[in-house]
């Protein structure tokens, strides 16, 4: 297709531009041209989803170079799904971003969002394994480099150690695909779906590309490197580090493990993806339940989280396809309901710190009086997470449930069931803390209401899901890859 | 035995050197190097295996591995930058060993 | 569609729109917020009325929303969902009156309010929700809702019983989810009243539908503070009167027994339940509560902790009725949803008036009391007898019809139980009218806020005459089709005709 006709194409030049200029212009114009490249990402994403649901999936390739050695993309419905979601959900994060932090640091952080911003797009619509190799590259090295960006020594511990596991976990990547093309010819996502052969070489592969991808989603037992990275970084960078950096390498292993149809035939696999998701739940509640300071509650929260979203893979069942249509549906928006959920409570737990000055829970006393609006938002997120309704995560959960219902796996059940519990006790621990009166006199700075404003709405999308999900659901079941290959 | 094969067995071997030295260092910059050694021990493998058996030298993994490299260059000096900030702030050349987990 | 259709959203958002407009206004805009608080209050009054009509007409308005696959928002109005939305609309406008009165020159009230509307919303949904699904989302809602009124005054005794509250109802949320998304499983998505599919799936896997029952009657139990899932009760009465009062006559004890009669007579119906051997256990336990708690309440010395041991001890009646198994025992259960309320709000009432005039406590303080607050001591009074079941108060045609649905139901024993409780209803009532009106005053007051030797103040001395009047009326004119009794036996009739 023409260039200038499809959206695709633009959903990588404009962020790639956007990073090159915004590193050379002067530090004043740099906002006011990300501003531009905001809406036209917005607009290209909204074309790109017009598209996907009238014409069905659109394929591109870059320059016209075709496959084996150009870069071919192509957009089905669950990646259209994750564009828009990552555009709104980065959009909300800039324009934090753009009032929360001073001239400086918002000249600088400009070029890291947009290297994040192409990257995730990149990993969306990628067509070959290769690409989403150097997808997840580039998104490691934008995310590092946004962590870094606090600049004190916590966040440089956090994010070396970000870095070092990152990169094993890239280059475990790299290896298993290096293996998959030997054995199977092709880098190409559709020709290795159709020609796949398991083999020896193919299984190797596939273990050290889900280690690899593991690690960098920070799934049970992985996780260690995440808290200190998502709870040390500035607010703006936590929410897009939690809403979405880790959600690009959990996309490829769903699309290896449902294309490829891994969970047809490894199914112990998938049951050991189960149990690790299981260890995560209960684990990352258990940590955030214990934490002392506000954001890392939060990110532990998110490994948490993961492990909700990692529980849809031993409910994809090749035997049940009803059981797995609804694993499917639940798992992703479990992962939508994340995304604005996170975001918007990192975003509130920021302005928190912000009035108080300080990180930590104890000095949140007397919050619920002083910043109501803020508070609220904070609890529409965690309602959300906790998985109350109503809220997308309370449908995603019912979903998941169902599905262990059909398929008879009762475990994962109680699994979801005593994760709520803990997540309600962390979320509400936070919650007691800011009911709190002391006899301190208030000395609270005020956020600006934008922020404020920008957190709740982001919230209250997670919330509004509960509501809407049918959209999402129809969306990621139009037809396309991965639609073919579920039972 | 071609030579394809022992391309393999190296980059394989690479790989677990560098694996071990990733974990067993605390030192920033050895780990550092080691991470250097499982590219390298990757594209080894990416030569040597993927074209094995076939006579002709496939440009597809040419190609990759050229952009292999210049991704992890980038990550070195990535992770360069990060540990000589670490060494001005801490003047040390290993992360503090907490059991944070 | 017509358009009484949009009513039960209708009534919903009233509340909900007060909830958020009341949110966004600042402190101290205190005349705006009581007028829009007042207002939604009546409008909700007035469309219930139309509701009535409709239902009267045999007319169900419903409205429904699919959100996921095969599931759907049902929001429908039939009589059982009337006489619960009816009550709360009613207590709702006194309760808010005496809220502002009680709230006066007290910090966070934009806090309180937003989430007392919030509550009231979810009350709404709750009582209109077409199916478990609906009925499960508003309840997960009011738990949310109330925590931050449990708390609200926010001293470590109050942190500690909002932790306590969640522990109780965010479990027995979970218990409810858990047989509510089995019953899914097994039968899709069943509407409040199609009791043949239940019944088919029953004869299908009788064991599976009994642990359901099971799972569904545990997790309500445990709002309407069944033994012995009822130690949040007395905890949660650190909050202030107006919540007490709300928490314990309508919103959340309420939802729970009200969720037990949906389940008994819209999921499962009340013949298949009977001819399970459901309703047996029920009323087993319903009496052991009753008895437990009226003998807790009569070792309680604050007023309040004794009020809230007599909630745990009333609202067993209502679920004591259901699992009589016959129209009458229906009837008495039903009504008694409606009396208990009006009479416990009112005892709420004065149990603040008295806190709020005088600074009494506990229940030694009382002594002569009823010479300096009369109105607030007979509105009290009126309340305490009701509970006893003394004739012409409300609380008699409950006790009586009870009586009547244990003969017909063959269940002897019951009376034993209600003549039982009571005797201990008038043994930790009684003292506290004769401290009230006969005994003489013993020094001063404990902090006498109100001096000139006068009543508690308007706002707050009409809302429990108003509710101590109606628990009369409720008795004198319950030939009356609008009456509680009468509505109750509508909804009987249609009941067991089905």
């Amino acid at each position: 297709m023409n260039m200038i006709l499809s959206p695709i194409p633009w959903l990588l030049v404009i962020p790639l531009a956007g990073a090159t200029l915004t590193m050379l212009l002067p530090y004043h114009w740099r906002s006011a041209a990300s501003v531009v490249g905001i809406f036209t990402q917005l607009m290209a994403s909204v074309i790109l989803w017009y598209q996907v649901t009238h014409y069905g999936p659109q394929f591109y390739a870059m320059a016209d170079w075709q496959a084996p050695l150009g870069i071919s993309l192509r957009a089905d419905g669950l990646a259209t799904l994750f564009v828009l979601m990552s555009s709104l959900v980065a959009s909300a994060c800039a324009f934090y971003a753009h009032h929360y932090l001073s001239l400086h640091k918002r000249a600088n952080f400009w070029p890291l969002l947009w290297f994040l911003w192409a990257s995730l797009n990149g990993i969306w619509l990628a067509a070959d394994t290769f690409n989403l190799y150097v997808g997840l590259e580039l998104l490691t090295f934008a995310a590092v480099g946004l962590v870094a960006f606090a600049s004190d020594e916590r966040s440089l511990e956090a994010s070396i150690r970000y870095l070092y596991a990152a990169l094993l976990g890239s280059m475990a990547y790299l290896l298993g695909v290096a293996l998959l093309y030997g054995a199977q010819g092709t880098l190409a996502m559709d020709s290795l779906a159709e020609t796949w052969q398991w083999g020896p070489t193919t299984q190797v592969a596939v273990t050290l590309i889900l280690g690899g991808l593991l690690l960098k989603t920070a799934v049970f037992p992985l996780h260690t490197w995440l808290p200190p990275a998502h709870g040390g970084a500035l607010t703006p960078v936590s929410a897009l580090l939690s809403a979405l950096v880790i959600k690009a390498s959990f996309y490829i292993l769903l699309r290896f493990w449902i294309e490829f149809q891994i969970y047809q035939f490894l199914p112990s696999l998938s049951q050991l993806l189960g149990a690790l998701g299981a260890g995560a739940i209960l684990w990352g509640g258990w940590m955030a339940l214990r934490q002392t300071h506000l954001k890392m509650v939060v990110a532990y929260s998110t490994v948490a989280q993961i492990g909700y979203m990692t529980l849809m893979f031993p409910l994809l069942v090749a035997e049940n396809s009803e059981a797995s249509m609804l694993a499917y549906q639940g798992g992703i928006l479990m992962l939508l309901a994340h995304a604005f959920a996170k975001a918007g409570m990192f975003l509130a737990a920021g302005n928190l710190i912000f009035c108080t000055g300080k990180p930590d829970l104890v000095s949140l006393a007397g919050m619920s009086r002083y910043r109501p609006l803020n508070i609220f938002a904070f609890g529409l997120a965690g309602v959300s997470l906790m998985g109350l309704p109503p809220s997308g995560g309370f449908n995603a959960k019912w979903m998941l449930l169902q599905s262990s219902f059909m398929s008879g796996q009762w475990w994962w059940i109680v699994v979801l069931l005593l994760g709520s519990l803990l997540s309600a006790a962390y979320i509400f621990r936070v919650f007691a803390y800011t009911y709190q009166e002391t006899d301190a006199l208030d000395t609270y700075k005020r956020p600006r209401l934008s922020l404020e404003l920008i957190a709740l709405s982001l919230s209250g999308i997670s919330i509004l899901l509960g509501f809407a999900s049918l959209w999402p659901l129809e969306m990621i079941s139009l037809p396309g890859p991965v639609m073919e290959a579920l039972p | 035995m071609d030579t394809n094969l022992i391309f393999t067995l190296c980059g394989v071997g690479l790989c677990g050197l560098g694996f071990f030295g990733f974990i067993y260092h605390r030192h920033l910059l050895r780990r550092l190097i080691a991470f250097n050694l499982i590219g390298n021990g990757t594209f080894l493998v990416m030569v040597g295996f993927a074209q094995r058996g076939q006579g002709v030298t496939d440009h597809v993994i040419q190609a990759l591995v050229l952009t292999g490299i210049v991704v992890a260059v980038a990550a070195t000096a990535l992770g360069l930058v990060l540990i000589r900030r670490w060494f001005q702030l801490k003047g040390s050349t290993q992360l503090p060993e907490d059991d944070a987990s | 569609m017509s358009w009484t259709d949009w009513l039960p959203l209708a009534v919903l958002m009233t509340s909900f729109m007060a909830a958020t407009i009341i949110f966004m206004l600042p402190e101290q805009r205190h005349v705006l917020r009581s007028t829009i608080n007042l207002g939604a209050a009546c409008i909700k009054l007035i469309l219930i009325v139309f509701l009535i009509q409709a239902v009267l007409k045999q007319q169900y308005p419903e409205i429904r929303l699919e959100v996921l696959p095969g599931l759907e928002l049902i929001l429908r109005a039939d009589s059982l969902a009337i006489l619960f939305a009816g009550l709360s609309s009613v207590l709702w406008l006194f309760t808010t009156l005496y809220a502002i009165g009680y709230l006066e020159n007290s910090p966070n009230r934009s806090r309180f309010f937003g989430y007392f509307s919030l509550c009231v919303a979810s009350t709404m949904g709750i009582s209109l929700a077409g199916n478990l699904f609906t009925f499960l989302i508003f309840y997960e809602l009011l738990t949310l809702s109330t925590y931050p009124l449990v708390v609200h005054r926010g001293n470590a005794a109050s942190i500690k019983a909002g932790r306590t509250y969640l522990i109780y109802t965010l479990s027995g949320g979970v218990v409810l989810l858990l047989g509510v998304a089995a019953l899914y499983a097994l039968g899709g998505d069943i509407a409040f009243g199609d009791i043949e599919r239940t019944a088919a799936l029953v004869g299908t896997w009788p064991e599976l539908m009994t642990i359901i029952f099971i799972l569904l009657i545990a997790g309500l139990g445990v709002k309407a503070a069944i033994f012995p899932f009822h130690g949040w009760l007395p905890t949660a009465m650190v909050a202030p009167a107006p919540v007490s009062a709300l928490l314990h006559a309508v919103a959340v004890v309420k939802a729970g027994a009200f969720g037990i009669v949906r389940v008994i007579y819209d999921i499962y119906g009340i013949e298949l339940s009977w001819q399970q051997g459901f309703l047996f256990p029920i009323a087993v336990l319903a009496s052991f509560t009753i008895l437990y708690g009226s003998w807790r309440a009569l070792q309680q010395i604050d007023i309040k902790k004794r009020l809230a041991y007599s909630t745990v001890s009333q609202v067993s009646y209502i679920l004591l009725g259901i699992s009589l198994f016959g129209p009458l025992g229906t009837i008495g259960g039903l009504v008694h949803l409606l009396h208990q309320g009006l009479m416990k709000v009112t005892l709420f009432f004065c149990a603040g008036n008295f806190a709020e005039t005088l600074g009494i406590h506990k229940i030694h303080e009382l002594d002569g009391v009823g010479k300096r607050m009369p109105l607030t001591s007979a509105a009290f009074t009126v309340g305490a007898l009701g509970m006893i079941g003394l004739p012409p108060v409300a609380g008699f045609i409950s006790k009586w019809y009870l009586g009547m649905g244990a003969l017909e139901a063959n269940m002897e024993w019951v009376i034993f139980v209600l003549i039982g409780s009571s005797l201990l209803n008038a043994a930790y009532f009684l003292p506290v009218l004769k401290r009230i009106w006969f005994n003489p005053q013993q020094g001063q007051w404990p902090l006498e806020v109100i001096n000139n030797n006068r009543d508690a103040i308007p706002l707050l001395l009409i809302p429990a005459l108003v509710t101590a009047s109606l628990s009369i009326a409720a008795g004198l004119f319950a030939s009356s089709i609008l009456s509680p009794l009468g509505w109750a036996e509508l909804i009987t009739l249609r009941e067991y005709l089905r």
